[in-house]
């Protein structure tokens, strides 16, 4: 009876948005209200509007306690010597720190935007699947709980990286481990499930004329991010659960001595993994492709060989996992193809840097937070780029191999990379979001003190891993004692200057300069024919793209 | 106030001087001593020359963009419209191309001479322990440990760091120079990784795999380097020392090894007392197991159990000898029958039954720990 009820409501919400959006000649059956008042509003809301809100703040949360420990980390390599933490714990921070900028802060805070600019920009009045929505963000929560949590256990959190290579993270790991895995397999349900959102929403509701081609970057970009998702994300699942049947269950996929290969654990987590870092970075691509043209005054250069390119980048994600693995002692056949397939993706992605510079050749260029922002973002990220080609070739990736210079390169693809083009599109979208514009100095100074303070950071770890630093070591000998010093300086003063964006966003929020519905002069996309603040409900009636 | 700022200023001073005084600004790789690493140390600097060309030139081009084309030089200015250029894409998409294959064509190279293992003179097994090195000479059936030597007191900032801190070990591995030598390398609980950036050599030792990389020196020294692969609370603390030396010196040395190993071998027989043995397990004890059990016998639980004071080292004899024998499965317990002569296993467990207040009052002969071995 009350099931019945339920489906039949169900049915009733469904046909309600598809209606609205085919047709309006059913306007009468739009339900136009508001949010629902108090807690209840956030707990049960499927407005992508909210759904998306709620995922940057947690991303923000979690960037913040990533952040702490970062904190923790270059406090300890300030000098050499065991100061401030022992090894264990050490170990532990590094660990957490990775994991919870990888999937509590970066992926979460994609997915938040996705959240509130798909619909927006294709036009559909709310995410494809609303309630599975609701459900993907909530878990979230619930898998970091667990995972930090285990802080507070027995033994200790995960300490045996990111990455968590076997046997060290089976036999040899914490009894926490077994709570990691679960918090692994939530988080990697929430995405999937949020990834088949993305790619149900763009495929099923874009406006009528929105083709493929016609579609904003960042859709396209998202699109091809989620099907990313959709394809490792399950093989993350299966190689955490080959862990805990390690662990719990007494089978040896990972112990040699009971005929299992700890490498076989490397190729089943680096094919998620490389797929992975792409995930990381594509959203931002797309972002940054709408903010350049918008300050820029000037239409994106090479719209079509952006998408080729992204579907070229995401295609060769699959093929060049082991590029993670050169010293694991792979037969040279597989490691010269791992090596030619990684140097081809200097290609597409050389492309989309030139189509940027081309993009603001004989523009018009102002240089607002957003903009500065995605600029860093190009220079930055290709230097990260060019460490990687370096990484790539094989015989060199010896040196490198699991040394500071490893750590820059990844920081640089990640910090100026997936998180300047966060705070790029964050600045870029706040207009809209709020009603408000963001207080433009205070923006400004965000943006200086991240530049000076995230090169000071990263930029010495090249020379360290070159001189021959060991990445994830507590202490260090003494001729890396001046960078590190550097390193710790420039990290402190990154770390310190975010919380300046949180009293930005604040400020933005509770008040400020009336935005427009198109506060940028440059800006191009359905999302700026909305007022700003964006309704609780958009484009109930869909609109038409020519 | 500026008497506060000078104070200031002395204190960060002081605390910074240790550091400053071994002002190392190294921006570069060593070239370092071997064919392969100065071949690595070419591709190295070749592509990092095409990086910075390529980086001048886009950024170049961007900057220009930025300066020139901004709209607060002409608040009037009117920006272009294209955006396609079908020559520009195709052009950027081949040049990039072309450059690559010219750099993979050295790099294959290389890696084609690091992978040729074969024509080896010497042969020396290296397996990654938590957390030492063991170096066996598998043609002169000798081997050895090879543990971190820098002092708890110089990592506690306790007293003064030495020149080598963190990077010098008790016994170092030796390899005579002008010869090609081949190591085996393997690892006995975890993935470790033996590095010495001098030689251009890293490779993983993998438990219950072998992995194989050759090396020849040719100038005599001491090179360093360090574990690389996350191994666990003390991966920090496991570094590599090779000591490359003339031919004779390494024949000299390699008799004196087999000799020492032979003596080794004949103590079995030797009758011990209680005082010898509790003398030699302190040593045994600090190299092998105080890492884990700590050097009290207080253990890190609940990964590394207290020694001092638990029912195996008061009562359980039988199951002392077999979980340091055979280890515990499952767990990070090692087994020490096969690393540990049957002396200093005897020791060992002597003297864990008798330090730290455990005062059981009982000892176990090599003799014994020799039967119970032969016994299984």
């Amino acid at each position: 009876m009350q099931i019945n009820d339920i489906t039949s409501l169900n049915k009733q919400a469904v046909t309600g948005v598809f209606m609205s959006a085919v047709t309006d000649t059913h306007a009468q059956d739009d339900h136009h209200h508001g949010p629902a008042k108090g807690i209840t509003r956030w707990l049960l809301t499927t407005n992508h509007k909210d759904i998306g809100s709620m995922y940057l703040i947690f991303s923000f949360t979690m960037f913040l306690l990533g952040g702490a420990m970062a904190m923790v980390i270059r406090a300890e390599l300030f000098q050499p010597g065991l100061q401030i933490v022992q090894p264990e714990f050490f170990n532990q921070m590094t660990t957490m720190h990775g994991l919870i900028m990888v999937f509590g802060a970066v992926m979460p805070a994609f997915v938040g935007l996705a959240n509130w600019m798909l619909p927006l920009m294709v036009g559909a009045p709310d995410m494809a699947l609303p309630r599975m929505n609701n459900w993907s963000f909530w878990l979230l929560p619930c898998a970091f709980l667990i995972l930090v949590s285990t802080l507070f256990m027995e033994g200790g959190a995960p300490n045996f990286g990111w990455t968590f290579y076997a046997p060290l993270s089976t036999t040899y790991g914490p009894p926490s481990t077994t709570f990691f895995i679960f918090a692994v397999h939530i988080m990697g349900v929430s995405s999937i499930m949020g990834a088949i959102n993305v790619v149900a929403t763009i495929l099923n509701m874009r406006a009528p004329g929105m083709t493929l081609m016609k579609m904003p970057l960042f859709v396209w970009t998202w699109l091809i991010t989620a099907f990313l998702l959709i394809a490792v994300m399950p093989v993350l699942a299966g190689v955490v659960t080959m862990m805990l049947m390690d662990i719990n269950f007494g089978t040896s996929f990972f112990d040699a001595s009971g005929g299992g290969d700890p490498v076989l654990f490397q190729h089943v987590f680096w094919f998620f993994g490389h797929p992975e870092v792409y995930i990381m970075i594509l959203p931002a691509f797309g972002a940054v492709s709408h903010i350049i043209p918008a300050f820029s005054r000037k239409p994106l250069f090479g719209y079509a060989s952006m998408v080729y390119a992204v579907g070229a980048i995401a295609l060769l994600s699959f093929v060049v996992w082991a590029h993670h693995m050169f010293t694991v002692g792979i037969p040279i056949a597989g490691q010269l193809f791992f090596m030619y397939a990684t140097m081809l993706i200097a290609v597409p992605t050389g492309v989309k840097v030139f189509n940027w510079v081309a993009t603001m050749f004989r523009g018009s260029l102002t240089f607002e937070a957003p903009m500065l922002f995605a600029v860093a973002f190009v220079i930055l990220f290709t230097i990260g780029g060019f460490s990687g080609l370096m990484l790539a070739i094989a015989p060199a990736d010896f040196q490198y191999h699991d040394t500071y210079f490893v750590v820059a390169h990844f920081h640089y693809v990640l910090v100026p990379g997936a998180i300047f083009g966060i705070f790029a599109s964050a600045y870029f979208w706040l207009p809209k979001w709020t009603g408000h514009m963001y207080d433009e100095t205070l923006a400004k100074t965000h943006f200086w003190l991240s530049f000076v303070g995230m090169n000071l950071a990263f930029f010495p770890m090249h020379f360290l891993g070159l001189a021959g630093m060991p990445r994830r070591i507590p202490d260090y000998a003494l001729q890396f004692a001046d960078f590190n010093m550097v390193s710790s300086i420039g990290a402190f003063m990154f770390g310190a200057t975010q919380i300046l964006f949180l009293v930005i966003v604040v400020k933005c929020v509770r008040g400020g300069e009336k935005a427009s519905a198109k506060p940028w002069d440059g800006a191009e996309g359905l999302e700026w024919t909305v007022p700003s603040p964006a309704p609780y409900h958009t484009f109930a009636t869909p609109p038409e793209v020519k | 106030m500026r008497v506060q700022a000078r104070r200031a200023g002395a204190l960060l001073g002081g605390l910074m001087f240790p550091a400053m005084s071994m002002a190392d600004w190294t921006l570069n790789m060593s070239p370092g001593v071997t064919g392969t690493s100065n071949e690595i140390f070419d591709l190295h600097m070749t592509i990092l020359w095409i990086c910075v060309i390529i980086g001048v030139v886009v950024f170049g081009i961007m900057f220009w963009s930025i300066f020139a084309h901004r709209k607060s030089r002409d608040p009037d200015r009117k920006p272009a419209n294209f955006h396609e250029n079908t020559l520009v894409e195709i052009l950027w998409t081949v040049i990039p191309l072309v450059i690559l294959v010219v750099m993979a064509i050295p790099a294959t190279a290389t890696l084609v001479d690091m992978y040729d293992t074969t024509e080896a003179e010497i042969d020396i097994k290296v397996t990654g322990y938590q957390w030492r090195w063991k170096y066996d000479y598998i043609d002169e059936e000798f081997g050895y440990f090879s543990n971190i030597s820098t002092s708890d007191d110089e990592i506690y900032n306790r007293t003064e760091k030495g020149e080598n801190y963190l990077l010098d070990v008790d016994n170092p591995m030796v390899i005579p120079t002008n010869t090609r030598v081949r190591l085996l390398l393997t690892a006995n609980d975890v993935i470790h990784s033996w590095w010495v950036p001098a030689f251009g050599l890293k490779k993983d030792a993998i438990p219950g795999f072998i992995n194989e990389i050759w090396t020849q020196v040719d100038e005599p020294g001491i090179y360093r380097g360090q574990c690389t692969e996350l191994c666990g609370i003390k991966h920090g603390f496991m570094p590599v020392v090779v000591k490359a030396v003339p031919r004779e010196e390494y024949d000299a040395w390699i008799n004196e090894q087999t000799a020492a190993a032979q003596a080794e071998a004949e103590l079995t027989e030797k009758d011990w007392t209680m005082a010898e043995l509790m003398e030699r397990g302190e040593k045994a004890y600090a190299s092998a197991c105080a890492a884990c059990h700590q050097p009290d016998g207080t253990g890190a639980p609940p990964a590394f159990p207290a020694l001092k004071g638990s029912q195996m080292a008061l009562e359980d004899m039988q199951g002392h000898i077999d979980i340091v024998v055979n280890g515990s499965s499952g767990t990070a317990m090692q087994a020490f029958g096969d690393q540990l002569s049957e002396v200093d296993l005897a020791a060992v467990i002597t003297y864990e039954r008798n330090a730290w207040g455990n005062d059981t009052g009982e000892m176990v002969t090599p003799k014994e720990i020799f039967d119970y071995k032969n016994q299984e």
